[in-house]
């Protein structure tokens, strides 16, 4: 009965979702302002990215950005602070059962491959599509795989935060720059490069690097976390 | 043309039953495999509507990270459903 009438809730909320988006004027005023053109434009000339999105994302919006890497620390943070405890017995995973062979040695198969990909993604973030978070997420997926696998796998918690706050402080000091010559908070001050090429787009690849180790390190810390809790 | 919309309705189609089963279901690791599969469906359906970094977003975070932590959730505490309202009736009393 309950579950019932979630459902029924959940369906009148996406049609009121739908009729909203799909309203005629709702296109309408989204085509009238010219912000979309000014991107486009800008994007290819000033920046030389071949991404759009991630010049958007790191670049026009890179405040925001800021942003979201603060929330994502600070809920790592919270999550540590509420399941941490002075760990007696580290390297225990007692929640897990021990994994097969099969999957141990497919996880060490797999780990550097993952790892790679990982840093692929951010690393040609302002090429291909992917940036920061996505590659930062890929690489906490593979550590997350090692830790399943192998029972006695253990990552040093400290190493974890000293590069986690490194990347954040320069983030920052990167932003920081931008007022060098007469700028804004996280300007560009590099030279841009031609587009396509993997040294163009000018601070964007920078800082997605730092954000990829930044989402990397904390998500890792976080599952770290999780499974060393017992229940 | 046509064949596209057909592949995004076939989708939708799996996402919304995926959807109802997870709601559906007492045993919560079902419902969180289920879950996986609803992001798995959602990635397709990124990618295909060419938004393919919402697409390597949704595999990493929706399809691996958070079905793996359920999962060790789901361990930590109970597995169906009922069980905790059940302990929570019985220890009233004592």
């Amino acid at each position: 009965m309950k579950k019932t009438i979630v459902i029924i809730l959940l369906a009148a909320f996406g049609y009121f979702m739908a009729t909203t988006f799909l309203d005629p004027e709702f296109e309408k005023h989204r085509n009238q302002n010219g912000v979309k053109n000014g991107y486009l434009e800008k994007t290819v000339s000033e920046l030389k990215s071949a991404n759009t999105v991630t010049s958007i994302i790191v670049s026009f919006r890179g405040f925001d950005t800021l942003g979201e890497v603060t929330v994502l620390f600070l809920a790592a943070s919270a999550l540590g602070s509420v399941l941490f405890k002075k760990r007696h017995h580290v390297g225990e995973r007692s929640i897990l059962l021990p994994a097969s062979s099969i999957v141990s040695t497919g996880a060490k198969l797999l780990f550097p491959a993952i790892i790679l990909l990982g840093v692929y993604v951010f690393i040609h973030g302002h090429l291909t599509p992917g940036g920061g978070f996505q590659g930062g997420t890929i690489i906490a997926t593979g550590f997350l795989l090692m830790l399943i696998a192998y029972r006695n796998f253990s990552i040093s918690h400290n190493v974890l935060s000293v590069i986690e706050s490194l990347a954040g402080i320069l983030f920052v000091v990167i932003g920081l720059l931008g007022f060098m010559n007469g700028g804004t908070f996280l300007q560009n001050f590099m030279p841009t490069g031609s587009l396509n090429n993997l040294f163009s787009g000018g601070i964007i690849p920078i800082i997605y690097i730092l954000v990829g180790f930044k989402v990397a390190t904390e998500l890792t810390g976080l599952i770290y976390t999780i499974l060393h809790e017992k229940g | 043309m046509s064949y596209l919309v057909l592949i995004i309705g076939f989708l939708l189609l799996i996402l919304i039953g995926a959807a109802i089963y997870a709601v559906y279901q007492r045993d919560l690791l079902y419902a969180v495999i289920a879950t996986g599969i609803i992001n798995l469906v959602l990635t397709a359906l990124f990618f295909i509507l060419q938004a393919p970094d919402v697409a390597l977003t949704e595999a990493a975070i929706g399809v691996a990270l958070t079905t793996i932590i359920f999962i060790i959730t789901i361990r930590n505490t109970v597995r169906f459903e009922d069980e905790h309202d059940n302990k929570n009736q019985k220890s009233k009393p004592e």
